[in-house]
């Protein structure tokens, strides 16, 4: 005799009439783990109307929120990394590049596109974490640089959407030089009075924070975001102590002055607006 | 005197010199001849050792515990008449970066660079040579004093990396050197960087914009470290070898992939053998790339600079966009 009986059997649909429900209807906040239609959430700009967390997007999904019908001509789309060391890790940096590309559907780290903001021109470099984690090869590096010259050329305020781990360590010192380019760069945009604006999303490290990201006339932040130049992890191993709470968040960064203020995306469209009219009028 | 792993065999034959001269004394044989040809052989052995230094090897060779330092380096440049400036004007004194002007044969030159110490205690008040925040300030408050009043930048470099401490985060490391590289790209007086020791990623860089970026022979420049490197990549501390490899890191790679300008010839056995005709060999190149450099109209200097950096990347150009999987 057991202790325990079981009354009703086990689950007793068969496979075949099992009810799927479609992939992507719902989307659960992996922060508070509400659950809304995936549908209202993209109305939402990917934030969650609960607890404001903002999900990682990409650059398309930025182009069509930032700007007017989601709108945009883009440019350099057919750039590609070269592999300049012919590197080789646990993989060749040659196969990565071709498995990326076709995992992503992107060319690269970066997309460059120009549109209008609430009728405002502006010209958005985004980046693309799904992309080799949304680090800084030469294509990101040259991406930007032409980007600026077109700015310069068509007298158009520049924007950068940072979204980075930091330097891509495959094209080892290429990728270096290429805080030294963009920076370099930037200059000349200064020199031709025209704004640049970068806005840094979650996450934003390394040589990206320590070029490009924080050169901005005006540094925006993403509420949250992670935005720092050494890793979390590798600041924890130098301190060797658990690190405070809300270390290198965005407000974190804000406090401490390298921010000038922290946007929620759905305002974000009219809060550029705003600005590129400040700079213009 | 320190020596390194694949210094052995050197290690070795100077001991038998040694012992070979104790035991002349000793019996009052005269082995004169022995030693001289010992002390060939050290040369050779020397030259043999060195003229086929893997990757890894010159990671270690930059990292010498007997290597000269950056202060050492202006001290014996300027004759003595360094005259150190510090502080940020903001936060504090960062001792991993030092700077100040100095006089070479007349002329007067900013000189900036990374300091690292030779004893423990000394290490520690440098912290290793990894600058903080207003490490990469002061040097920028040095270099825009320099611009106003006409002199040339010198900046020698030797960092494992700056920084990355709560501290450093909290006072905006990036900011930090993302403004030098910014400010540094148009600096409108010639600059000249000079790596050596270790060039370690934005660290290095944070000092290293320059009209012309020379590499000494034994010294690395990347992205990363090789031991970070090979953590991140294979997961483990063991690949450092084949990590200094694969990241092209020598003076002569990265010349080949026109990152740097030029490279610094080192005495046989490396600069800490004979550190005088090192510092004399550094001081020659300095005086002869700001002879050059000063012959440049400034606007033409400063666009050469940019230009050179943006010049920098290698990608390719296609016809579509990838379909999705």
């Amino acid at each position: 005799m057991s202790w325990f009986q079981r009354i009703k059997g086990g689950i007793t649909t068969s496979t075949k009439e099992k009810k799927e429900t479609p992939e992507g209807l719902w989307h659960k906040c992996p922060s508070c783990k509400n659950i809304v239609l995936a549908k209202d959430h993209a109305v939402n700009c990917y934030v969650c109307e609960k607890c404001n967390y903002h999900d990682r997007i990409g650059s398309e999904d930025y182009y069509s929120i930032i700007f007017d019908e989601g709108k945009y001509l883009e440019l350099f789309p057919n750039l590609i990394s070269g592999d300049p060391l012919n590197f080789v890790d646990t993989k060749k940096y040659a196969d990565r590049i071709v498995e990326s590309r076709k995992k992503s559907g992107l060319n690269d780290a970066i997309r460059s596109a120009h549109g209008e903001v609430l009728g405002e021109d502006l010209v958005i470099c985004c980046m693309d974490f799904t992309y080799i984690g949304g680090s800084m090869g030469s294509v990101v590096g040259e991406k930007i640089a032409k980007s600026i010259d077109y700015c310069i050329e068509k007298k158009v305020p520049f924007m950068i959407i940072s979204k980075s781990g930091g330097a891509r360590m495959m094209e080892a010192a290429f990728s270096l030089m290429q805080m030294a380019k963009t920076s370099a760069k930037l200059t000349l945009l200064a020199d031709a009075k025209l704004p640049f604006i970068s806005l840094l999303t979650d996450p934003t490290t390394g040589g990206v924070t320590a070029s490009y990201a924080m050169l901005g006339d005006l540094n925006i932040g993403e509420p949250g975001a992670l935005i720092g130049f050494a890793g979390p992890r590798v600041v924890k191993e130098t301190i060797g102590k658990d690190l405070p709470k809300g270390f290198q968040t965005a407000e974190f960064v804000l406090e401490h002055g390298f921010l000038d203020f922290i946007v929620n995306r759905r305002e974000l469209k009219v809060k550029l607006a705003q600005v590129l009219g400040f700079f213009r009028n | 005197m320190t020596f390194l792993d694949f210094e052995k065999p050197i290690a070795e034959l100077l001991e038998q010199i040694e012992k070979a001269k104790q035991i002349a004394e000793k019996s009052k044989i005269d082995i004169s001849a022995t030693i001289r040809e010992l002390h060939q052989k050290v040369q050779d052995t020397r030259k043999d050792i060195y003229s086929k230094l893997t990757p890894w090897q010159r990671v270690q060779l930059s990292r010498h515990p007997d290597r000269p330092y950056t202060l050492s380096y202006i001290h014996s440049i300027t004759d003595g008449t360094f005259l150190e400036m510090f502080g940020d004007r903001t936060v504090k004194d960062d001792k991993a970066i030092v700077g100040g002007f100095g006089s070479v044969d007349g002329k007067t030159v900013m000189f900036i660079g990374q300091q690292k110490g030779n004893t423990t205690k000394q290490r520690q008040y440098r912290n290793f040579g990894m600058a903080n925040p207003e490490g990469y300030r002061k040097a920028l408050r040095l270099m825009k004093m320099a611009e106003k009043f006409g002199k040339p930048v010198v900046t020698l470099i030797d960092t494992p990396g700056a920084y990355p401490g709560l501290e450093a985060e909290e006072r905006g490391q990036g900011e930090a050197i993302a403004r030098n590289l910014f400010e540094m790209a148009k600096l409108r007086v010639p600059v000249i960087c000079i790596i050596i020791g270790e060039g370690a990623s934005g660290g290095a860089l944070g000092i290293g914009i320059g009209d012309r970026v020379l590499m000494l022979e034994n010294t690395w420049y990347s992205v990363i470290s090789p031991e970070s490197c090979s953590s991140i990549l294979w997961r483990s501390w063991d690949y450092k070898e084949r990590a200094a490899e694969v990241l092209k890191l020598t003076a002569d790679d990265m010349l080949a992939n026109k990152l740097i300008d030029g490279i610094i010839k080192e005495p046989i056995g490396g600069a800490q053998t004979e550190p005088e005709e090192m510092y004399k060999t550094v001081k020659e190149e300095i005086q002869k790339y700001l002879s050059q450099l000063f012959a440049l109209d400034t606007d033409e200097l400063v666009r050469q600079r940019i230009e050179k950096f943006c010049a920098m990347g290698a990608y390719a150009e296609i016809d579509s966009v990838p379909a999705v999987d």
